[in-house]
């Protein structure tokens, strides 16, 4: 060991040898032993799919599930080049037309395309941030005067708890039915389609924030409170000043809890109402029943996932960076 | 010389609790002149932060009130300015913030952005923190946060300082620098002060009168000893000064032979013969010497 380093005027060999070791081990720890679990994971992974076999085929491998990923990129790149043409075929056609006659009526349409799979990434993405986004607006507010006022606490916690186990999928009939009823223009600014799963998001997004911001803000030291009534700060200088941030790591927790639900609620209503997103292309899949379809579902499982796992580390980030305690330890 | 500046009467307080009605306090009487440090010493559960808090408007007496300068005290103001026993800073904001966030709504409209600058720093320099602007409480010693919040206190420009054990949670060194710092500070602004202690000598050293409350339920308070030692004082020529020993005997003697500790008397309840107004256990007295 003494002979990895041989520096002049170095410490002890044995202390140099000591300190290595000592390295090499949290390397290990920090980068080695997540690298062995994935490795054994694959490998279990391939042993169970070739002994798995259905209607449609043996059971994806992760070297199967590779390919099918190639694949969706590929199509994706090449949907890509197709609307690129489309539109350069489209402009040149309009300018052709306009050196004719300057006055001519010029049509543009866009390209209708068939989604791919890096589309409904997207679609989801954005869906869940809107329906999050609503939620959030709705959620903290709520939370924050739940917490303050006990008597508004009464008031709302039995709605709270009835509706907080309802299932989002429950949801969605009413949800549905609604936003047709009501959401009625000639130019949309919004499909119908994304208001439906984003606000059955936000209704699933509602309730780990409200119950996490009214336990935080409740939990208030009640010296600072002591503190704000001998200032005499006002109501909403105490909220922003005192209330919000002892209650931000709660907050953020009841938000971290709530994306993660609006992610898992979003697939599942996508499958169910046919709405554009991932869910939609795994129930697509499923239909079409081609000798491909396992390995390209569970490729949007895998990609569900590690956008799942990618929301929360950026909450998190968000919460490292408004959180005033830099020592809490967060996971 | 008496200018009833501020008049304590016929407070009581009666709390409602699972076991029925429970009177901390009853029919308390005081009244404290403009400038006067008030000591007020009694058994821990007697009521002394409860009294504090009817003064400071947290808490409603149940009978009776408050009247500081002519005005009933029926709301929490920073005219009655609290420090509190475990610093109560705010500990997302630093050093300086925190008094600021004070000196920002008392003097709203009153002073420029520079005046409240120079104020809030000015506050900071007499509790000596004038190093550490830009530390967060949770970089600063016990001490040190219990500075700033007496500069906090003292940035409201309050009528009375109110205290609550303020040095109670520090280390005997930290105690003794603090309450050199507040009687400079005493001495410098005049402030009238009503500060909780359980430290004899703290008591002693720092006030003008001391107050004695009685054991709980309905406490109220037992006696009141001037202290008449000449200002400044000095703990050092104190310890040997006999005027300083016999009121420092005298608040012993009312804490533990007139009103024992409620925890001591169940300690001794056992053998029924043993007379209530038996010598002073040893053990409290050591205690309070070491403190
Ligand atoms: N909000 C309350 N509800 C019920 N009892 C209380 C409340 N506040 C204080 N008490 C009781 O009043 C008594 C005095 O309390 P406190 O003023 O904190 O004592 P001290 O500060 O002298 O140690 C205690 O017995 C305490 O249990
Ligand atoms: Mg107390």
């Amino acid at each position: 060991m003494s002979t990895v380093h041989t520096v002049t005027d170095s410490p002890p060999a044995g202390a140099l040898s000591a300190s290595i070791l000592r390295r090499l081990n949290h390397a290990l720890r920090v980068t080695g032993l997540p690298v062995i679990g994935i490795g054994v994971f694959l490998f279990l992974w391939q042993l169970a799919a070739s002994n798995i076999n259905t209607s449609l085929g043996q059971f994806p491998g992760p070297v199967e599930v590779k390919e099918q990923a190639l694949n969706l990129y590929q199509e994706h790149v090449r949907e890509r080049e197709k609307a690129d043409a489309f539109y350069a075929r489209q402009e040149a056609r309009n300018a052709k037309k306009l050196e004719n006659t300057p006055d001519a009526k010029i049509k543009w349409r866009s390209y209708t395309g068939k989604p791919t799979f890096i589309d409904q990434i997207f679609t989801s993405l954005y869906t869940v941030s809107f329906g999050f986004l609503i939620a959030t607006l709705i959620a903290v507010p709520l939370g924050v005067i739940c917490g303050l006022s006990d008597s508004v606490y009464r008031a709302i916690n039995p709605i709270i708890q009835v509706f907080k186990p309802v299932s989002p999928l429950a949801w969605l009939p009413l949800v549905t039915m609604v936003v047709s009823a009501l959401y009625m223009s000639d130019d949309p600014l919004f499909e119908k389609s994304f208001l439906t799963s984003a606000f059955t998001v936000a209704l699933c997004c509602l309730w780990p924030t409200v119950i996490n911001t009214t336990v935080g803000v409740s939990g208030i030291d009640r010296d600072l409170v002591n503190v704000s009534r001998v200032m005499a700060l006002p109501t909403l200088v105490h909220v922003q000043k005192i209330v919000l941030p002892s209650a931000i790591p709660m907050i953020f927790t009841g938000l971290r809890l709530s994306l993660a639900t609006g992610w898992m609620v979003l697939i599942a209503a996508e499958m169910l109402a046919q709405n554009p997103g991932l869910g939609k292309f795994i129930w697509d899949e499923f239909q079409n029943g081609s000798s491909n379809s396992l390995g390209r579902i569970m490729v949007a499982v895998i990609t569900i996932g590690l956008i799942g796992f990618l929301l929360d580390k950026i909450m998190l980030g968000l919460q490292k960076r408004s959180s005033w305690d830099k020592q809490a330890i967060l996971r | 010389m008496a200018n009833n500046y501020l008049d304590i009467s016929g407070v009581g307080i009666t709390f409602p609790t699972d076991n029925g009605p429970f009177c901390a306090l009853e029919n308390v009487n005081l009244r404290i002149d403009e400038g006067q440090f008030i000591a007020l010493i009694g058994h821990s559960g007697c009521g002394k932060s409860t009294l504090l808090n009817i003064l400071a408007g947290l808490e409603q007496a149940t009978s009776g009130g408050a009247i500081l300068q002519g005005q009933v005290v029926d709301e929490p103001g920073p005219e009655r300015a609290v420090v509190f026993q475990n610093h109560a800073l705010m500990p997302w904001l630093t050093v300086y913030q925190n008094v600021e966030l004070a000196v920002k709504q008392v003097f709203k409209g009153r002073k420029s952005k520079r005046e409240m600058r120079e104020w809030t720093e000015h506050n900071l320099q007499l509790v000596h923190m004038e190093h550490a602007l830009d530390k967060l409480p949770g970089e600063i010693s016990g001490g040190m946060k219990q500075r700033v919040g007496i500069a906090r206190c003292l940035a409201m420009q309050p009528k009375v300082v109110l205290m609550d054990e303020p040095f109670g949670a520090l280390d005997a060194l930290t105690r003794a620098h603090l309450q050199d710092s507040l009687m400079e500070i005493h001495a410098e602004l005049g402030n009238t002060v009503v500060m909780i202690t359980h430290d004899v000598d703290e008591a002693v050293l720092l006030s003008d009168r001391i107050v004695m409350m009685t054991n709980g339920p309905a406490a109220t308070i037992g006696e009141i000893l001037e202290v008449e030692l000449p200002r400044p004082r000095d703990r050092l020529a104190l310890a040997e000064n006999p005027d300083f020993n016999h009121v420092r005997q005298q608040v012993l003697k009312f804490l533990y032979a007139k009103q024992r500790n409620p925890a001591l008397l169940e300690e001794n309840a056992a053998p029924k013969e043993t007379p209530a107004s038996e010598p002073t256990p040893l053990r409290a007295v050591n205690d309070s010497e070491a403190a």
